[in-house]
C-alpha cells in the first residue's frame, strides 16, 4: 500500500519536474514579453529528439553510458539557442500587435517545428535505448525508483532555485523585473528593451528544451509530444498563475500529481481533471492559485 | 460596387463546377463548404466581435458526433434533422459554457475556449465506450432531400446530391449571416469589439450580446461540423484538439478577418492549397507554418486586405 503509493507519488512528481521547466520557460516569455508562447511544447519536443541523437553520438564514440546525462543536458541546452533565432527572426515584429497576432505567430512556430522534427528525425518513435536504468534503482519506503527520476527532480529543483536567485538577487534578474512590471519606465531608465526581449526568450526557450532532453531517457520522442505537453504547461500555468514563477512551480506539483494518482485511481479522468481544474481556477480567480501578476 | 458581380461569377462557378471539373476536386469542395459555415460563425465572434476562441473545435466536434450519433445509434438518416440536432446540442452547450467565457476577453477568453475545448476532446477520448476513443465512430451515409440516393455509389453520391445540399446550406447559412452583421445587433457587436466601454454607456449590455454571438458562432460551427462527417464517413477525437481549433483561427486569418466574404475565402485558399502542397510535399505543416507566419507580420489583413486595399487594417494592441 505505501509502496504503492510512494511509486505514484514518485511518477506525479518526477512529471511535475519536467513540467515545472517548461511551465518556468513558458512564465518568463509570459511575465516579459506579455507573450502566450504555444511554441513551448515544440520546444520540448525538439530538445527530446536533440537529446536522443546527442546521446547516441556519444555513446557510438566511445562515451562510457554512465555519463549519458553529459550530452543529453548540453544538447537540450544547446538547442535551446533556437530561441534567439526565433526571437530575432520573427517575434520581434510582432511586439507592437495585438496579442491574437502574437499568439497565431507562436502557432505558426508549433505547425513548423513539428514538420522540422519529421523532416530531420522521421516520424518514427524515437529513444536511448536502455539508458534509462544506467543509475540503477533506489528503494524508497519499499517502492522501486529510478535513480534518474531523482535526479531530474534534484535538477530541476536546484534550476528553479537558481531561477530564483536569478531573479531576485542579480542585476539582470532586477532588469527582467523591472521589464516585467513596467516596460516603459525600464526603457526610459535605459534598459535596452531588445537584449532584454532576446536574452529573456532564449533563456525560456532552454528550459523547454532541456525539459525536453531530460524527460527522454524515461520515455520515448514522437512528433506529436509537443502538442501534447502544451496543453499540460497551459493547465500548469494557469493553475499557478500567469507571469509567476512560484506558481509554475506550485502548479507543476498540483499537475503532476494529481495526474499521477488520477491514472492509478480512475483513468478516465486522467486530464479531465486538470482541465476541470483549470476551468474552475480561470472562473474562481483568473489570477491563479498561487498568483502575483508579474514574475 | 464590384461586389454584387464577383458574387454572380462565383456562385455560377461553384453550381457548375460538379459537371466541369473531376470529381476529386469537387469533393474538394465538400470540407470548403463546410469550413465556409464554421468560419462564418466563427467570425461573429473574431472579427465583429473581437473574440478570439482557441476552442471552437468543441463545437466542430459537437456537431459531428452529434450526426455521428444519431446515424449509426439512434438510425436517424435526414440530414434535414440532423443538421438542427446538431445546432440544438450545440446551442445548448454553448449557453453555459459561453455564459462563463464571456466574462473575459483576450487571452483569458482564449485560454478558457481552450480548456473547454480540451475537456471535450479528452471525454471523447477517454469514455472509449460512449464515443469509440481514439477510432471515433462511423458517419453513415445521410439521406438527402428525403431520398436515399441508394442508386448512386460513394463519389456519384458526395459530388451529386451532397454537394448541392452542402452548397445551399452554406448559401442559406451565408444570408442568415449577412443579416446577422446588417442588423442592429451586429452593429451592437462591432461597437463592443471597437469600444466596450461606450458599448456600455450607450445601455449596450456587453456580456450579453457577447454570449449571444458565442452561441451563434457555436451553432455555425456545429452545423459546419455535421457536414464535415460524411465525406470522410468517420469522426474521431481530433475533430475536437486545440490544434483543428488553432487551423480554424489560422483559416479565418488566411482569408482576411476584416471582411464578411475574408473567411469565406480562407476555407477555399487552406484546403485547396493544402491539397496541392501535401502532393508534392508530404511536410505541409511547415509550409503553413510558413504562411501563417507570413501574414502574421507581413499581411495581416490576409488575402482579402491584400486585394481590396482600403487601408490599413487595425492590429495594434489596443
Amino acid at each position: 500500500m505505501t509502496a504503492n503509493l510512494v511509486n505514484v507519488l514518485m511518477g506525479g512528481v518526477f512529471h511535475a519536474a519536467i513540467l515545472f521547466l517548461v511551465a518556468a520557460g513558458l512564465q518568463l516569455v509570459f511575465g516579459v514579453q506579455k507573450i502566450f508562447n504555444l511554441a513551448c511544447g515544440s520546444f520540448y519536443a525538439l530538445g527530446a529528439y536533440t537529446g536522443i541523437s546527442a546521446v547516441a553520438y556519444f555513446t557510438g564514440h566511445g562515451g562510457p553510458p554512465i555519463l549519458f546525462v553529459v550530452p543529453l543536458a548540453a544538447g537540450g541546452l544547446a538547442v535551446g539557442l533556437v530561441g534567439l533565432v526565433v526571437e530575432r527572426g520573427l517575434l520581434r515584429f510582432v511586439y507592437d500587435r495585438d496579442e491574437t497576432f502574437q499568439l497565431l505567430l507562436t502557432f505558426a512556430l508549433v505547425l513548423m517545428l513539428e514538420d522540422v522534427i519529421r523532416l530531420i528525425w522521421g516520424s518514427a518513435p524515437a529513444s536511448t535505448g536502455g539508458l534509462y536504468l544506467a543509475y540503477g534503482q533506489a528503494r524508497l519506503l519499499g517502492a522501486t525508483v529510478p535513480v534518474y527520476n531523482l535526479i531530474v527532480i534534484a535538477a530541476s529543483l536546484s534550476i528553479a532555485l537558481g531561477m530564483g536567485f536569478l531573479l531576485t538577487r542579480t542585476a539582470f534578474g532586477r532588469i527582467i523585473r523591472a521589464a516585467a512590471d513596467n516596460r516603459e519606465m525600464a526603457e526610459a531608465l535605459g534598459v535596452d528593451m531588445r537584449w532584454v526581449y532576446a536574452r529573456v526568450f532564449t533563456l525560456g526557450t532552454m528550459l523547454g528544451t532541456l525539459g525536453g532532453a531530460l524527460v527522454i531517457p524515461a520515455t520515448a520522442a514522437m512528433s506529436e509530444m509537443g502538442i501534447e505537453l502544451i496543453v499540460e504547461a497551459f493547465a500548469v500555468v494557469v493553475i499557478g498563475g500567469l507571469g509567476s514563477m512560484r506558481g509554475a512551480f506550485l502548479g507543476a506539483l498540483v499537475v503532476g500529481v494529481l495526474r499521477s494518482v488520477a491514472i492509478s485511481v480512475y483513468p478516465e479522468l486522467e486530464m479531465l481533471l486538470i482541465y476541470l481544474i483549470v476551468i474552475a481556477v480561470l472562473l474562481w480567480r483568473p489570477r491563479g492559485l498561487f498568483g502575483a501578476a508579474t514574475a | 460596387m464590384r461586389t454584387p458581380l464577383a458574387l454572380g461569377v462565383v456562385s455560377a462557378a461553384i453550381l457548375v463546377l460538379p459537371l466541369v471539373v473531376p470529381p476529386y476536386h469537387a469533393t474538394l469542395m465538400l470540407p470548403f463548404m463546410a469550413y465556409g459555415v464554421v468560419l462564418l460563425g466563427f467570425n461573429l465572434l473574431f472579427g465583429y466581435t473581437g473574440l478570439v476562441s482557441f476552442g471552437h473545435a468543441l463545437f466542430i466536434g459537437i456537431g459531428a458526433y452529434a450526426g455521428a450519433v444519431l446515424t449509426t445509434k439512434l438510425g436517424v438518416r435526414h440530414m434535414e434533422l440532423i443538421l438542427p440536432v446538431a445546432a440544438l446540442a450545440a446551442a445548448l452547450a454553448a449557453a453555459p459554457v459561453g455564459a462563463l467565457c464571456v466574462r473575459y476577453v483576450k487571452i483569458y477568453f482564449g485560454m478558457l475556449t481552450l480548456a473547454f475545448g480540451m475537456v471535450f476532446y479528452t471525454f471523447l477520448l477517454k469514455f472509449y465506450r460512449l464515443t469509440g476513443g481514439d477510432e471515433g465512430m462511423r458517419m453513415l451515409r445521410p439521406s438527402l432531400f428525403g431520398s436515399e440516393w441508394a442508386g448512386f455509389n460513394k463519389t456519384a453520391y458526395l459530388v451529386g446530391p451532397y454537394y448541392y445540399f452542402s452548397l445551399a446550406v452554406l448559401v442559406v447559412a451565408t444570408l442568415v449571416m449577412w443579416r446577422i452583421v446588417g442588423s442592429p445587433f451586429g452593429l451592437c457587436l462591432k461597437t463592443i469589439r471597437d469600444n466596450p466601454l461606450k458599448a456600455e454607456s450607450l445601455g449596450v449590455s456587453v456580456p450579453r450580446y457577447r454570449w449571444y454571438a458565442f452561441m451563434i458562432s457555436a451553432v455555425y460551427a456545429a452545423v459546419g461540423g455535421a457536414l464535415l462527417a460524411p465525406p470522410t464517413g468517420n469522426v474521431d477525437p481530433t475533430l475536437a484538439y486545440w490544434t483543428h481549433s488553432g487551423n480554424v483561427v489560422f483559416m479565418v486569418l488566411l482569408g482576411g478577418f476584416a471582411s464578411f466574404f475574408g473567411p469565406l475565402l480562407g476555407a477555399f485558399a487552406f484546403i485547396f492549397l493544402q491539397d496541392t502542397v501535401m502532393s508534392v510535399f508530404p511536410y505541409w505543416r511547415l509550409i503553413f507554418g510558413a504562411i501563417l507566419a507570413f501574414i502574421v507580420i507581413v499581411a495581416p489583413g490576409g488575402l482579402m486586405g491584400l486585394f481590396a486595399r482600403r487601408g490599413p487594417v487595425e492590429v495594434s494592441r489596443r
